[in-house]
């Protein structure tokens, strides 16, 4: 006999509101890793760095699993793997081709890194698994601080580099030559990403990070080109994929990430559908008015 | 200095003094003089490779010269000049942009400044920008969306949004159809007049230019001429440039040079036709005379 999911475990929403108290704190961190996430992918997506930051995630994972296995800290471990992996893609892989693969050489690196230090680490399995796939419940209080300060910085510090990042971003010949300092930003860019990827990583786990760093963006990109629409919906993409997930979560026995991931692509799905809608519309009504000719020289 | 004493005194707004570019062994060119004035309109002629780009770069402040100087407004040039203009060598730009075309000149506006909140003024002066280059109808469509045309004319709009004293273009004809290399060139011609700036055009073809420019530089083979298109185009001065026979026909307006030098100077370029310069506007019925 083939087991039955049990539903009843899976959702389970009685003492939903005594939950979300006591995981206000998971739903604000939640929230805040939204809003960084559909920012900071703006950029991810203007500087085609995608693969960057699936890269830089699996070092982060290593360096989050050395932090278990030496009691530095899980989220401390995370930070300093994440930084150090962005600033090598930052400063070795100037160029799109080259940086490609050294993220393909430090990715596998990482995982295998992390996976050597989660196998010597003798306590629990559940927090293993976590880390690859998600775990913001199991978070506690000085974690939480931890990543809501870290949010923090990185939204300031996008605040205070974005326009000149931009121009860098999408024009790095004329932005040059306009004085703006390229390759500083290039490096304070990869920094923010670095820590950005580092607090992905503790919620919805090193392997889906993409899904709250990149695909926010992407969808927000099919449907505007406007800089100032696209990271306001990107935002509101991430917040409701990272929020929506929480709460769908609280209810059930399976980890947030599912959630998340499939609240995301179900927004990409929806914005690239809309995309193609237009782009047929915008391109339909050309032949209309030759039938229209003809119809009338017919008559 | 002050800007509108440089612009109305006939002090040029670019000058090279013996300039001369090398890397490792070999020489782009050397021994530069050349002064722009405000205003002046100056083609750079050359085949692939002689340095034409390296040239602007030197202009930009992004790359030293191994002998001379360059001054610009009499100061020697520095990297990041809010005065001089640039429309870098075509480089359509891809889906994932965040731009409309209204947005790619207003970063010519403001791009540099820090922060994220665009001021007040802004939005009148893109409007105004956009209205010179004749990109008003286009102004909301996502960048990456534009003809190659389009895009040009953006970043003329782009570059002017500085109100630059100099205007260095890298090419802005390439990969563009007849009529658009005439409506870009007219553009900018047009611009130089009303407001003044000098210009430093780089083109593999001075036929859509050759009613406008004051003055070309004409780079070969680690050497160069200038002087009026007139003084320079001629088959005896290319042919002493070159070191070797070079005809130049002159037919219904047209200049066309034949025979010039596969440049010894590239000897690695793969993109280099033996025989004759790339300065051809690409027709393959061309492939004996080559319009320069
Ligand atoms: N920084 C550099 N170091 C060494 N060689 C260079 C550098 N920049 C350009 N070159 C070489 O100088 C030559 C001229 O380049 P470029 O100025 O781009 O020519 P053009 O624009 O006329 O085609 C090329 O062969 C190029 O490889
Ligand atoms: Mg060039």
């Amino acid at each position: 006999m083939i087991a039955a999911v049990d539903w009843s475990q899976v959702f389970n929403f009685a003492d939903y509101g005594e939950l979300i108290v006591l995981l206000r704190n998971s739903i604000i961190a939640g929230a805040l890793l939204g809003l960084v996430g559909g920012l900071i992918g703006v950029f991810v997506m203007s500087r085609d760095m995608a693969f960057a930051v699936h890269g830089i995630s699996e070092l982060s994972f290593a360096g989050a699993s050395a932090g278990l296995l030496l009691g530095v800290g899980v989220v401390q471990g995370s930070i300093i793997g994440s930084l150090i992996a962005a600033l090598l893609i930052g400063l070795l892989g100037a160029r799109a081709r080259e940086r490609n693969s050294i993220t393909a050489v430090l990715m596998p690196f990482g995982l295998g890194l992390g996976i050597l230090c989660l196998a010597l680490y003798p306590g629990r399995s559940a927090n293993k698994f976590g880390l690859l796939t998600g775990q913001i419940v199991a978070i506690d209080d000085p974690q939480i601080g931890w990543l809501i300060a870290v949010t923090l910085v990185v939204l300031i510090g996008l605040a205070v580099v974005w326009r000149p990042l931009m121009f860098a971003s999408v024009d790095a010949d004329v932005a040059t030559a306009r004085g703006v300092p390229v390759r500083g930003l290039s490096i304070v860019f990869m920094l923010l990403l670095g820590l950005s990827v580092a607090v992905s990583v503790q919620i919805v786990g090193a392997l889906l990070v993409l899904s709250i760093l990149v695909t926010p963006a992407a969808a927000a990109l099919k449907v505007s080109a406007s800089p100032l629409v696209v990271p306001l919906l990107s935002v509101a993409f991430g917040v409701t994929a990272m929020v929506g997930g929480i709460l769908l979560a609280l209810g059930s026995s399976v980890p947030i990430s599912p959630y998340v991931t499939t609240i995301s692509f179900a927004i990409y799905a929806a914005c690239r559908a809309i995309a193609a809608v237009r782009t047929r519309r915008s391109s339909a009504p050309r032949p209309a008015p030759v039938r229209e000719a003809q119809e009338g020289a017919l008559a | 200095m002050p800007a509108d004493a440089t612009r109305s005194g006939s002090d040029p707004v670019l000058s090279l003094r013996g300039a001369t570019l090398r890397f490792d062994d070999r020489t782009l060119w050397s021994g530069v003089d050349l002064d722009v004035q405000p205003g002046e309109f100056v083609a750079v002629l050359g085949a692939n490779g002689t340095g034409k780009t390296s040239l602007l770069r030197v202009i930009l402040g992004q790359q030293r010269l191994t002998r001379g100087e360059v001054l610009f407004e009499g100061e020697p040039v520095r990297a990041g000049n809010p005065g001089i203009g640039y429309v870098p060598q075509q480089k359509l730009a891809d889906d994932g942009t965040p731009l409309r075309a209204r947005d790619l000149v207003g970063l010519g506006l403001d791009g540099g400044r820090w922060g994220f909140w665009p001021s007040r003024r802004k939005r009148a002066v893109v409007d105004r920008l956009l209205a010179e280059v004749g990109a008003t109808s286009y102004a909301r469509k996502p960048v990456s969306r534009l003809s190659g045309g389009e895009q040009q004319r953006l970043r003329i709009g782009q570059a002017l949004a500085a109100d630059p004293h100099l205007l260095l273009a890298d090419e802005p004809l390439a990969s563009l159809d007849l009529s658009n290399q005439r409506a870009i060139s007219e553009l900018i011609d047009r611009q130089r007049r009303e407001r003044g700036f000098g210009v430093l055009f780089v083109t593999h073809d001075i036929n859509p230019v050759l009613g406008m420019v004051d003055r070309v530089l004409y780079l070969a083979g680690g050497r160069f001429r200038t002087g009026t298109p007139d003084d320079v185009l001629r088959s005896e001065v290319l042919s002493e440039l070159y070191g070797s026979p070079v005809d130049v026909i002159r037919a219904r307006g047209r200049i066309i040079v034949v025979g010039t030098p596969d440049s010894g100077h590239a000897p690695h370029d793969e993109h280099h036709d033996a025989g004759h310069e790339e300065l051809c506007d690409h027709d393959p019925s061309d492939a004996e005379a080559v319009a320069l």
